[in-house]
């Protein structure tokens, strides 16, 4: 009953290579293998919208509600960017799979607010992905949303199981190989650890993040990041602070942060985090809490639709100055 | 120990009889003022909504006045009010305050760890009494309701500007000093009497504009953070319906998951509750429209994550019921000025509409 298609099947027994849509934003970068593969895999077309730019930013910011935050409004700016050139568009619903987890508001709405914001859209298939503390929690949306699509059980049973996989494979690969993993150029031969703290649709898309990465790497600091955290470590840390937080993305920042704080693992903790996410003004109070207990440096960094490079760049070169200072006196010292 | 809790408008008188029928030294909560807020903005986190720091507010307050137990509730997300205790907790703990907070969850969603507070708090007290406590409590509430749906039916026709509201303030003291639930129930028909002996023009109500009031809680039920919005529009002549009061409130919100008959109507256009009130507010408007209200306004705190996405569906909601909506995101900059002066123009594009569609309808009439 979530999946809210008009009529897909007729339209799908003439349109048997239908291009879908997808905004490559959000929980794309979460997700992308497993939603790429799938919608591939029923022998469907996928169209991805372009990487994030200004012209996706300012068709956000005009489209969407003012007071939503900026990763919303890069979304819709995603939306209004493919609109016009697929024939279904892909917003998927996360929403809560068990009683104690869920996510931001605005996930839970997301086709909601597209459908409300945005004329002229083609279908939206919009299953409800139901997320728990480690993840996705059970697809059986996403299958339905398949049957719906093509009339095929096998295939989207099929088409599912290689999805997965591929996600599967895909997380595997992050937190072994690190940020090169993901595409993200690494310094030889780094003397400082930062760890980036955020959500993956902030820190790992260029424009969102105000490429912070490439000017850490510039820098000659070696990234780390919350995916690059494993599952196990991830559920201890989750077991070891007290109040759960409740939505998806922010307990995985949360969690990262506590085990890049605890851990030694990083010289210092950023914190990216977008104009009027909502969320993160409780988890960025309790990461600046708890760095001051641990005496970690922490450093907190609001994007907004005018940040410009050169003030990013200012600060966080002035951290990476402070880490490598205090770095040097402490060898001093020993 | 002495006991405070957060102020939300008239409800506090109830939660004042609770605590002290429990026998808690109570530190009362005094109502928020400008300093109240300037002190949460100060410690509060800068995208935290305005409820957030007017309660923080409200809590050191209480605190410098000697209160050491905080008394709090809230659900389990998605809206980030089911985090504020905790938040709270380690704020004032950094600030340096010695002090607890009994955070409370929806009963029916972890009803042990309801118990075991609710077991902490009664203290000493026995079962029966907590039940005549509770008793006591419920009755004021729906007492304070009945009063208050009245003032907003009395208001727009007074005669003499600010008589419903003086008459509405000495029906609250009577049901402030009201002890037993007989004595409520008295305090409640003095009260009611009060209103009506207000003198207003007669007139038909029918003629006068309808607004229906929608949006988050606190900045619903708390006055000083929507402004006096309802005294205002009374003042201007419109007729206010707000969606929450305390009784139903408690009934579907805290009870329940929300109006499951609201969620409903709001299915085809929000069909998941995104916490807090966002879903609510897609159906009410709905429903107003559709028991011929002439506008709807939307309160909210600024960065209230629910009603940003309900505001999302509005303008598509406002086109096809064919009703205004106004929004109003509150924060703590919103000059009281500004609010009269969107309130006194809406309240015009009413009447003109309403107008308007009259003449309409004459001119249908006399064409025929």
């Amino acid at each position: 009953m979530d999946v809210r298609v008009r009529s897909p099947v007729e339209v799908c027994s003439v349109l048997r290579d239908a291009v879908i849509g997808i905004p490559r934003y959000l929980s794309y970068y979460s997700f992308a293998p497993l939603y790429e593969t799938f919608f591939r895999e029923l022998g469907f077309q996928v169209r991805l919208s372009p990487p994030s730019n200004t012209d996706i930013l300012d068709a956000g910011v005009r489209e969407t509600v003012n007071d939503a935050c900026i990763p919303i409004k890069i979304f819709h700016g995603h939306v209004a960017a493919i609109k016009d050139r697929v024939d279904f568009l892909f917003v998927p619903r996360l929403a809560g799979a068990k009683m104690h987890y869920t996510v931001c508001p605005k996930f839970l709405g997301l086709p909601d607010m597209v459908r409300g914001s945005i004329s002229d859209l083609p279908d939206i298939i919009a299953p409800r992905l139901p997320m728990g503390r480690d993840g996705l929690q059970g697809l059986r949306s996403l299958y339905r949303t398949g049957v719906r699509l093509t009339g095929r059980r096998v295939q989207a049973m099929r088409a599912l199981h290689n999805a997965r996989r591929a996600l599967g494979r895909r997380i595997n690969q992050i937190q072994q190989g690190g940020l090169e993993a993901l595409g993200f150029d690494q310094p030889r031969d780094a003397d400082l650890t930062v760890a980036l703290i955020g959500y993956p649709y902030m820190l790992y898309d260029t424009l969102a993040s105000g490429g912070i990465l490439g000017q850490l790497r510039a820098l000659g600091v070696r990234v780390v990041t919350p995916e690059m955290v494993s599952t196990r470590e991830m559920r201890r840390h989750a077991r070891a602070y007290p109040e759960n937080l409740f939505w998806y993305y922010s307990n995985r920042s949360l969690w990262a942060g506590m085990h890049y704080m605890t851990s030694g693992l990083a010289d210092g903790i950023i914190h990216v985090t977008a104009f009027g996410c909502g969320p993160d003004a409780m988890v960025n109070k309790l990461l600046e809490l708890e760095s001051a207990r641990y005496g970690a440096p922490f450093m907190a960094i609001t994007v907004d639709e005018h940040t410009g490079d050169v003030g990013l760049r200012t600060r966080v070169e002035a951290f990476v100055d402070m880490l490598r200072w205090q770095a040097a006196r402490k060898e001093g010292l020993t | 120990m002495k006991v405070s809790y957060a102020h939300m408008g008239t409800s506090v008188m109830a939660v004042n009889a609770l605590a002290r029928t429990l026998d808690y030294e109570i530190v009362p909560p005094t109502p928020p003022t400008e300093s109240t807020l300037t002190l949460g903005v100060r410690h509060s986190p800068e995208f935290a909504c305005i409820p957030f720091k007017i309660v923080l507010g409200t809590y050191i307050e209480s605190l410098e006045r000697g209160a050491r137990l905080l008394v709090s509730g809230g659900g389990r997300g998605p809206c980030r009010a089911g985090y504020y205790g905790e938040m709270h907790r380690r704020i004032l703990l950094d600030l340096g305050y010695e002090h607890e907070m009994l955070f409370f969850w929806p009963p029916l969603r972890s009803p042990l760890d309801f118990y075991r507070k609710l077991r902490t708090f009664k203290g000493a007290a026995s079962w029966p009494r907590v039940y005549r406590a509770l008793r006591l409590t419920w009755e004021k509430l729906m007492a304070l309701d009945d009063l208050e749906i009245r003032s907003h039916r009395v208001r727009p026709l007074e005669r003499c500007p600010g008589d419903t509201t003086r008459a509405f303030r000495r029906a609250l003291g009577l049901v402030d000093a009201a002890e037993t639930v007989e004595e409520t129930k008295k305090a409640r028909s003095g009260g009611l009497e009060l209103l009506d002996s207000v003198p207003v023009y007669t007139g038909d109500p029918d003629d006068l504009v309808k607004i229906g009031v929608i949006g988050e809680i606190y900045v619903q039920l708390e006055p000083f953070a929507n402004f006096r919005l309802e005294e205002r529009l009374g003042e201007l002549g419109a007729w206010v319906q707000r969606s929450i009061f305390l009784t139903n409130f408690a009934r579907t919100d805290i009870l329940q998951r929300g109006d499951q008959g609201v969620a409903k109507t709001a299915a085809p256009y929000l069909p998941e509750n995104v916490g807090g009130h966002g879903q609510s507010s897609v159906g009410e408007i709905i429903q107003y429209a559709e028991r011929g209200f002439d506008g709807v306004i939307q309160l909210a705190p600024f960065a209230c994550i629910p009603e940003i996405v309900a505001k999302s569906i509005v303008p598509r909601l406002s086109r096809e019921y064919n009703i205004p909506v106004m929004t109003l995101f509150i924060d703590e900059q919103t000059g009281e000025g500004g609010i009269q002066t969107r309130l006194e123009a809406f309240v015009d594009l009413l009447r003109a509409r309403r107008r308007g569609r009259k003449d309409v309808d004459d001119a249908a009439l006399s064409g025929s």
